[in-house]
């Protein structure tokens, strides 16, 4: 169609260039935060200005030798794999058994297993912190895990069923007839294949509990502070250059699950291909 | 194993279609054992949370628990006149045991709601009540306290209050409330603010959403026509932001556009201004930074659609004769308008619940609703109007989320165009 090589008439050529300008525009303005943010963490200055008086690792020495940043990370690492594990077991499940049930309740039960990912996160928030304060689970580990997994598992719910939809139930089958146990036929056949999906499932909860804030500002103790709420003080009262190196840290953890996710996103695709 | 065979050779006296019925009744019964787990664990710690924070929306029981006697013998009275004296020496009763037991405060705080002064009134009655009157005097005793006693909307606001579920937290969420007699009327303007801040939330929301689907729909369509490498290597433009910390982003936005910023440095540098320009902390820096966390969302969908149209459209009907505007107007726009609304519906209803970053980049008059119920749950501590203003949230999100479903679910028809 309008690609760069069908431009026939002029008009097509300043619509493609419009559409050419206008998106570096927007990758710029997407990317611009990000790219400004990163020097000014190996400054060697206090001031978040540019140019910048020299380079040091000043601010990431500070980070990572102080106690309430590193203790936030302890936490966020704790509440993020704990409800990563709580999550997938009951989304996987759930994923499983939504495949095979059949109901005119379906559609229901699939918008109240999924809501947790549209309600505003400060009602998820307000109405945990009404019900978790008089048994005791706000200021625990215990309250942010079960929250976070709440949080977390709708995502987990939808990767899964994605890929259970383009699995191949008759594999299963074979399997059976050819003398495997249930249990074996899930381990040995249904896995394997399914796995790129759980994997891509449980970094997406994981990335949810460790950039969730609301829900820890409600909740947590000054015990249980994660990485994004000690930036949202941080941020709150003034920005140091050790908050972008913070900023810094986390963003190289975002490279590595989105690389991790797109290696997963490829590897599923060859085998698509394989198959067909 | 067993299913396999057995069917073939069962015994004759099991028909095979009731075997067969049996079997996939077991499979059903299975697959439901699966969903249950993740159900009864998100009515503990979504549901059930979630309506436990409706149920305060109209839970009335404070004034009630506190003044139980008063509000037994306010059940019989008129509402015309003063109350009769068994009714004042029942509040009397009441308030020397709640001094006793020391909750007045909990009953004084919910009746100040109604009327601004109770606060100082009941804890003023109950410091200078000694003893219980005598009999015949309570009603002269306590207007010999504070007059305000013989004032018959002191009594009407007491009723009001008295539960068990009130209206009350709801009306003030839109800005009404009961006059004395009962009927609904608009809340004094000092307190009138909320329809204010939901139109600020949906103004926000609105401009946001326009602003992402305006930026968003030449990169997606860049993105959708490109060649697969090259537009895979682009989309990492869209994918890093998206996976970035929402605190990054907004810490990454203040270090962008504070005063001493480097917007503002770079445009004095340039010589195209000479003080500051005030950038964050206002409308503007709301919009910017949360325009740059949404656009993703309108972005990917927005792609999806496009990606899923077949250029063979566009050639059919430039061989038709078609201008390249007409054949873009009438053939690809149509097909996009699927994704144009999910993503349009995705950005708007994120946008309305949006906390943090009109937190921290937004002046005290770009707060959203979302700001007024985390205010009132731990500031004040009004957590009746915290979860009312909750629930006009919460059921402005689950409609629109109620038309995204259809819309997503519908997604595949678009409208006939597609084979």
């Amino acid at each position: 169609m309008s690609g760069p090589s069908s431009l026939r008439t002029a008009g097509q050529r300043i619509a493609w260039t419009t559409t050419l300008i206008v998106s570096s525009l927007v990758f710029i303005f997407l990317m611009a935060p990000i790219l400004a943010i990163m020097p000014l963490s190996f400054s060697s200055g206090s001031y978040l200005t540019y140019p910048l008086p020299g380079l040091s690792l000043r601010w990431y020495q500070d980070f990572l030798t102080s106690a309430r940043w590193m203790t936030s990370l302890k936490n966020s690492m704790i509440i993020g794999v704990a409800s990563t594990i709580l999550s997938m077991v009951l989304g996987t499940s759930a994923a499983l058994g939504l495949s095979q049930w059949k109901s005119r309740i379906k559609p229901l039960v699939l918008a109240v297993v999924l809501s947790p990912a549209v309600v505003p996160g400060v009602i998820t928030a307000v109405g945990l912190y009404f019900f978790f304060a008089p048994i005791g689970l706000t200021g625990s580990y215990l309250g942010l895990i079960l929250a976070h997994t709440a949080l977390a598992t709708p995502f987990v719910v939808i990767t899964v069923s994605a890929t259970l939809q383009s699995f191949d139930t008759n594999l299963a089958r074979a399997a059976a007839s050819l003398g495997a146990s249930p249990l074996d036929a899930f381990r040995r056949v249904t896995l394997p294949l399914i796995l790129p999906g759980l994997a891509a499932g449980a970094l997406f909860a994981f990335a949810t509990s460790f950039d969730e804030v609301v829900i820890v500002l409600f909740m947590a103790g000054p015990e249980q502070r994660t990485l994004p709420r000690e930036m949202f003080s941080g941020i709150r009262e003034n920005i140091s250059p050790t908050i972008t190196a913070a900023a810094v840290i986390l963003t190289t953890v975002s490279v590595i699950l989105l690389t991790t996710m797109e290696g997963l996103r490829r590897r599923n695709e060859r085998l698509k291909g394989n198959d067909a | 194993m067993t299913a396999a065979f057995v069917t073939g050779d069962g015994p004759p006296e099991v028909p095979l279609r009731r075997r067969l019925k049996r079997a996939e009744r077991a499979r059903q019964f299975k697959a439901l054992a699966l969903i249950l787990p993740l159900l009864l664990f998100l009515l503990l710690t979504f549901l059930g949370p979630i309506a436990g924070m409706l149920w305060r929306a109209v839970d009335d029981r404070e004034v009630r628990q506190v003044l139980p006697q008063t509000v037994a013998a306010l059940a019989d009275w008129d509402g015309r006149d003063l109350p009769d004296e068994k009714t004042y020496a029942a509040l009397a009763a009441d308030i020397l045991a709640a001094r006793t037991a020391g909750t007045v405060a909990i009953a004084s705080k919910r009746l100040n709601y109604v009327q601004n002064g109770f606060r100082t009134l009941l804890a003023g009655t109950a410091r200078n009540l000694k003893t219980a009157p005598e009999p015949g005097t309570a009603n002269a005793a306590l207007e010999k306290i504070n007059p305000a006693w013989g004032e018959r909307a002191t009594w009407t606001a007491i009723r009001s209050a008295s539960g068990p579920i009130t209206s009350f937290y709801l009306l003030a969420a839109l800005d009404l409330t009961r006059n004395a007699d009962g009927a609904i009327v608009a809340a004094p303007a000092d307190q009138a603010i909320y329809r204010d801040v939901f139109a600020r939330t949906f103004m926000i929301s609105f401009g946001v959403t326009a602003l992402c689907l305006i930026l968003g729909f030449p990169v997606a369509y860049l993105l959708a026509t490109l060649p697969a490498g090259r537009s895979n290597l682009l989309m990492v433009f869209v994918l890093l932001p998206f996976w970035t910390s929402l605190l990054v982003r907004t810490c990454a936005w203040i270090v962008l556009l504070q005063s001493e910023g480097v917007v503002n440095d770079g445009l004095r540098w340039l010589g195209l201004i000479d003080a500051p320009l005030r950038l964050i902390y206002n409308r503007f820096g709301v919009v910017v930074a949360m325009t740059h966390v949404l656009l993703p969302f309108m972005i990917l969908p927005l792609y999806s659609s496009m990606r899923a149209i077949s250029p063979a459209y566009m050639r059919a009907a430039a061989s038709l004769g078609a201008s390249p505007a007409t054949a873009f107007l009438r053939i690809y726009l149509p097909q996009t308008l699927p994704g144009i609304g999910a993503g349009s519906l995705l950005v708007f209803i994120l946008a309305l619940g949006y906390y943090i970053t009109p937190a921290l980049v937004g002046g005290a008059a770009d707060q959203m609703i979302s700001y007024f119920i985390a205010f009132y749950t731990t500031e004040t501590v009004n957590w009746g109007l915290a979860s009312a203003l909750g629930a006009v949230l919460l059921l402005a999100t689950l409609l629109l989320a109620g038309v995204y479903g259809k819309l997503v679910h519908g997604a595949p028809v678009t409208g006939g165009m597609k084979n």
